[in-house]
């Protein structure tokens, strides 16, 4: 019971984690709490429930939603954001209009598919499922597991190994000087941007194979948990970030688990106002957090 | 009073109401953008306002005279109480931590016995009159506005444009955030009162993240210069949906919508009109 509820967790926990990584990112290199990123998870998941429909299969889905969102969040990052970049306009003004912005979108959104929760074709992944011991687990869970593995496996090669990642993590330190040294900060920007889309979208789908609940708001329900990862792993900082999310996976399935689902949602709100009073630049975080 | 505006007011009755209570919510948010403080905690305040006075008013049977002053009592204790920690937040982690105290309390609403779970609670006897929620938005509005004149006033003018300064310069900068935190919950918790004693039905969805945004709205739209730029802005946003009534399906697309022009392209709100500068001699 103990070990399968481990399981559950840090299956959920990778997905918060994935959800949360692109996040702290736009965070990290961007300055910008960006609440539109909820969306481009909705979006993702949509978008695979759609080419699913007409008869894609994961392997295709996955990749092409995943894509998909990041292309609507450079749209929308350019739409929203590049004239108050522009004028360097203080972050709350930022945040203030994503938070508009969010708000536009997913009534659209509900307005244009109803507020239904959708499910996925039956079959789309095999229903086999594997045991370990005790331990039960779905052919969908490893594929989610195999998927966030390699995804966090290749942002971290893009940032450290690359003149790319160089590129992103320079702006992140000082976006003035890294334009002074020849990058297209404007570039960077909308590849950041892109890339953060693309986990968000890809996260949707994980969580909408995970749940099989596939609606317009299950974005908003996420942003509530990638506030929490990002913050108790620290603004910006990845590895805080992966942790964090693993974290609250497996303490969400605990608390429903042990003691009662209803507080699941309070849990995580919880952990982040102790945190907040105790440690508010995260468990991970220095006092200038500028990792990205 | 004439029959038409009779006829008007029972026809518009709800519409009158939520105008008044709008308006106490888009000032509850102006005192606290006022001193530079992102806290969207006001959905909250509302919510414990709205909560606690229906208990008083369902369970322990109190006068409407008794449970009105009353219901600032509990936001109040809540904002003492989160105030101490959370004003040391600056920016965006405040904005999320207000917002995750929203999150905590629904959460609780939901889960405990005596706020009725999923289903709220209801049969609240309609006390509270348009007169009494006017007059109340009127004294606000006068309030702030004698404060916003006075020295306190040019103090937290400072603050909201350079808090570091402003301490330097021996504003007490604390006292003044957590003064204007008190004033936000008491506003809230009022608005709170008087709207569950005006629709008789209160749920925990009313009081959660989509409310908080949106009395934000308010005070964008409309505008932090003088108290009275975001009561317009409560107005405006209240009234364009029943106006437009052909789109109340997308009345949340079109607050949005609203939202992201006020900021793009009016930084300074609707009435962008600044206090000092009323009758002062503007140099060219």
């Amino acid at each position: 019971m103990l070990a399968q509820q481990l399981v559950n967790g840090v299956l959920l926990g990778a997905t918060y984690a994935l959800f949360a990584l692109g996040f702290t990112l736009m965070f990290g290199v961007l300055r910008v709490i960006n609440l539109t990123y909820g969306f481009y998870f909705s979006a993702g998941a949509l978008l695979a429930l759609w080419m699913a429909r007409q008869g894609a299969s994961i392997w295709l889905a996955l990749p092409l939603a995943s894509l998909g969102a990041g292309c609507i969040a450079v749209v929308l990052d350019w739409m929203l954001l590049t004239r108050l970049r522009r004028v360097q306009a203080p972050e709350l003004s930022s945040l203030m209009v994503t938070l508009g912005g969010v708000l536009a979108l997913y009534s659209a959104l509900t307005s244009w598919l109803g507020p239904d929760i959708r499910r996925l074709p039956p079959g789309i992944v095999s229903a086999d499922a594997f045991l370990v011991g005790d331990v039960r687990v779905t052919a969908a869970q490893i594929l989610i597991l195999g998927a966030t593995a390699l995804l966090v496996g290749a942002l971290l090669l893009l940032m450290r190994g690359t003149r790319l990642g160089l590129a992103i993590r320079a702006m992140a330190e000082k976006p003035d000087a890294a334009q002074l040294m020849g990058i297209d900060t404007g570039q960077a920007a909308a590849l950041v941007s892109f890339i953060s889309g693309c986990l968000a979208g890809a996260g949707g789908v994980l969580i909408g194979l995970n749940f099989n609940a596939i609606h317009p708001y299950m974005g908003e329900a996420m942003m509530l948990r990638g506030f929490v990862v990002i913050i108790v792993g620290g603004l910006g900082d990845i590895r805080g970030a992966l942790l964090a999310g693993l974290a609250l996976g497996v303490i969400e399935v605990m608390t429903a688990g042990y003691v009662s689902s209803g507080l699941k949602e309070a849990v995580a709100f919880l952990i982040l106002v102790a945190v907040l009073w105790t440690r508010p630049s995260g468990l991970f975080g220095r006092a200038v957090l500028r990792r990205a | 009073m004439p029959a038409w505006l009779d006829d008007f007011l029972w026809t518009y009755q709800n519409l009158v109401y939520a105008l008044g209570i709008n308006g106490l919510l888009a000032l509850s948010m102006y005192v606290v953008l006022a001193v530079g403080q992102l806290s969207l905690g006001q959905a909250a305040f509302m919510g414990l306002g709205a909560y606690s006075s229906a208990l008083m008013t369902l369970k322990l049977g109190l006068p409407f005279a008794a449970v009105l002053p009353l219901s600032v009592v509990v936001p109040m204790v809540f904002a003492l109480a989160v105030g101490g920690p959370t004003l040391r937040l600056a920016g965006v982690y405040l904005a999320i931590a207000t917002i995750g105290m929203g999150e905590v309390l629904r959460a609780v609403y939901l889960n405990v016995d005596l706020f009725g779970g999923a289903l709220g609670l209801s049969g609240i006897p309609e006390r509270a009159t348009a007169p009494l929620i006017y007059g109340l938005l009127g004294l606000a509005v006068l309030a702030l506005w004698l404060i916003g004149r006075s020295g306190i006033g040019r103090a937290m003018e400072a603050m909201r444009e350079d808090e570091t300064a402003a301490e330097v310069m021996g504003v007490p900068v604390r006292r003044y955030k957590m003064g204007a935190l008190l004033a936000s919950a008491t506003l809230a918790g009022l608005a709170g009162c008087l709207s569950a004693h005006v629709s008789s039905f209160i749920g925990p969805n009313e009081y959660g993240f989509e409310p908080a945004v949106t009395i934000l709205s308010y005070a964008l739209l409309g505008g932090i210069g003088t108290p009275l730029a975001p009561v317009v802005g409560a107005w405006v946003l209240t009234l364009l949906p029943e106006l437009l009534r052909g789109v109340s399906d997308i009345r949340l697309v079109l607050n949005g919508v609203i939202i992201v022009l006020a900021v793009l392209f009016l930084p300074n709100g609707l009435l962008a009109v600044r206090m000092k500068r009323i009758g002062a001699r503007t140099a060219a």
